[in-house]
């Protein structure tokens, strides 16, 4: 009992620790990757008292900023609602941070007889339990955006909670195909499940299309489109940045807000990148899965074999899936730094005329398949 | 005596889904009103999961918390509703307490009659109970009738806000 909970608390821990770097690494990553896409050389003022031999932009990002923003003035504005605007933060931070527990970052570890899951929650509902607790975040945009007493700020507020309903709607559809294809809620379940080879899972036989491994992406290539532009609309970022559109809005829903609490908004946008990010590559992307390699070793589909130590496989799966993670946090920071933002009217119509009946499409269209197949 | 952990946690759960009720309707600010609400449901959410009612405490957060109420919010602050200046008239009051009354009566009612005194605790469940394949089992056979009337009404009110919206802009 006393070993189960200490085991769980330390894989809480440590997919929080790993969040929270991913997450301050992505700050790094959009400034230079921002910078390469503009063709300037982006932050490079960081060599510490001019005797570092090389330039540590990374090191400035990672402890420097948290460390400037943290000591800087907690601004309150006259005649704001102090409790919700203290709070608005925290309630935006807090869900994201929660949904993780969820996302399987590895297959099982055998340490001396016992099984440990390299998931902290398995919940045989888990995409309800992360769909549910990613849609309280709405909560610090909104109350950020009220409790700032600024015009400019509730207009923020409430485009955020609008747009956050809008396309949590598309998302959720998306994940019912999903679903209806794997047959499962649970995303460890899923991630095995996409372990065969594409032939085997579809029921070909085991010659044909074999040498694809079963990846959500194959057979469900529109729910992949349909899920990742809905997540990049609620992470809130360009093209969907309408809640905090600078040129309008000053900086929306957080424009009254300064110092580690402004922080804290930034990062949860940045936590939702990398929570998409997760979500993508393990419902469609094989999550901790390399392509052939099973539980003791490659299988190739053209007959050859590599046996490997239990360990190394494990390390390998972990490593792959932050691998991928990091492959498509990258690709949204390169769209966020690629396209205009969208108009307000633009947007909606986005959510409401054209990913919300194609989600229904596709969950019609799947469940004809599967009805089918049957 | 020792308390099982499921129990305090229930207690402690319970008294916080109270006092959040009695927030909302006695808190002078809607905006309060409303925060105060999600709480209570968040909290009936807990005591759906110590049910080991997985699948309806999270569309109970999914679909009350994450969406209805906010747009309770989103209409509270669209129309830029204030705390109320003054209490509302005695007779508004009377009235509304009668009212309140009898439901909670009827309700008292119902939930003594329904209830044993003393639920078996010792009643062991089925190993999928609350799951998602138990749950759609009971609603697709059982209850595939009533689901089906549901899903209508849903529509027609769907509909029905969709004509009354476009109404009034013509």
């Amino acid at each position: 009992m006393g070993l189960e909970v200490g085991i769980a608390a330390v894989k809480a821990l440590v997919v929080v620790l790993i969040t929270l770097q991913l997450t301050v690494l992505l700050l790094w990553v959009e400034r230079k990757g921002s910078a390469l896409i503009q063709n300037r050389i982006g932050a490079n003022r960081a060599n510490i008292f001019g005797v570092m031999p090389f330039n540590t932009g990374l090191v400035n990002t990672l402890m420097a900023d948290p460390l400037k923003m943290f000591t800087k003035e907690d601004f309150v504005p006259e005649g704001a609602d102090r409790l919700l605007h203290f709070l608005a933060p925290f309630l935006s931070v807090f869900p994201i941070l929660v949904t993780f527990a969820c996302v399987p970052f590895g297959d099982e570890l055998r340490v001396g007889g016992m099984t440990i899951s390299l998931q902290v929650a398995d919940l045989n509902v888990g995409i309800l339990y992360i769909l549910a607790v990613a849609s309280m975040a709405v909560y610090g945009v909104v109350l950020a955006g009220w409790a700032s007493n600024n015009r400019w700020a509730l207009l923020g507020g409430i485009r955020g909670s609008a747009q956050m309903i809008s396309y949590e709607l598309a998302m959720g559809l998306a994940l019912v195909s999903m679903v209806m294809t794997f047959g499962t809620l649970d995303l460890q379940t899923m991630a095995r499940a996409q372990g065969s080879g594409l032939g085997s899972f579809l029921g070909f036989g085991k010659p044909v299309l074999d040498w694809l491994p079963a990846w959500g992406i194959f057979y469900q290539p529109f729910a992949f489109l349909l899920f990742f532009t809905a997540g990049i609309a609620e992470s809130k970022r360009i093209p969907f940045d309408l809640p905090e559109s600078e040129s309008e809005l000053i900086s929306g829903y957080y424009t009254e807000y300064s110092g580690g609490k402004q922080a804290a908004f930034m990062f949860s946008d940045f936590a939702e990148i990398v929570l998409v990010s997760a979500l993508v590559v393990t419902m469609f992307f094989g999550g901790w899965q390399i392509p052939f390699l099973g539980r003791e070793g490659f299988a190739f589909p053209w007959g050859g074999r590599l046996p490997l130590p239990h360990l190394v496989i494990v390390v390998g799966q972990v490593v792959a899936f932050l691998a991928k993670v990091f492959f498509f946090c990258w690709l949204q920071i390169l769209i966020r730094w690629t396209l205009p933002r969208f108009r307000y009217d633009q947007l909606m119509r986005l959510g409401w005329k054209m990913l919300l009946p194609l989600a229904l499409a596709n969950v019609v269209l799947t469940s004809v398949v599967i009805l089918l197949a049957q | 005596m020792t308390m099982a952990l499921g129990e305090v946690i229930f207690f402690v759960v319970a008294a916080i889904a109270i006092l959040s009720a009695l927030a909302v309707i006695l808190h002078p600010h809607p905006v309060y009103s409303a925060l105060a609400l999600i709480v209570t449901l968040l909290q009936v959410a807990v005591l759906f999961l110590l049910l080991d009612a997985q699948m309806v405490a999270f569309l109970q957060i999914l679909v009350y918390t994450g969406a209805i109420m906010v747009l309770f919010l989103f209409v509270i602050m669209l129309l830029n509703l204030e705390r109320e200046q003054e209490p509302p008239p005695l007779s508004w009051r009377l009235g509304m307490l009668t009212l309140g009354g009898l439901l909670a009566s009827e309700l008292g009612w119902f939930f003594l009659r329904r209830i044993p005194p003393s639920l078996a605790r010792t009643a062991k469940l089925d190993a999928d109970y609350g799951s998602v394949t138990a749950l759609a089992r009971t609603l697709f056979t059982d209850h595939a009738l009533s689901f089906q009337i549901t899903s209508i009404l849903l529509l027609v009110a769907v509909v029905g806000a969709v004509v009354l919206a476009k109404r009034g802009t013509e």
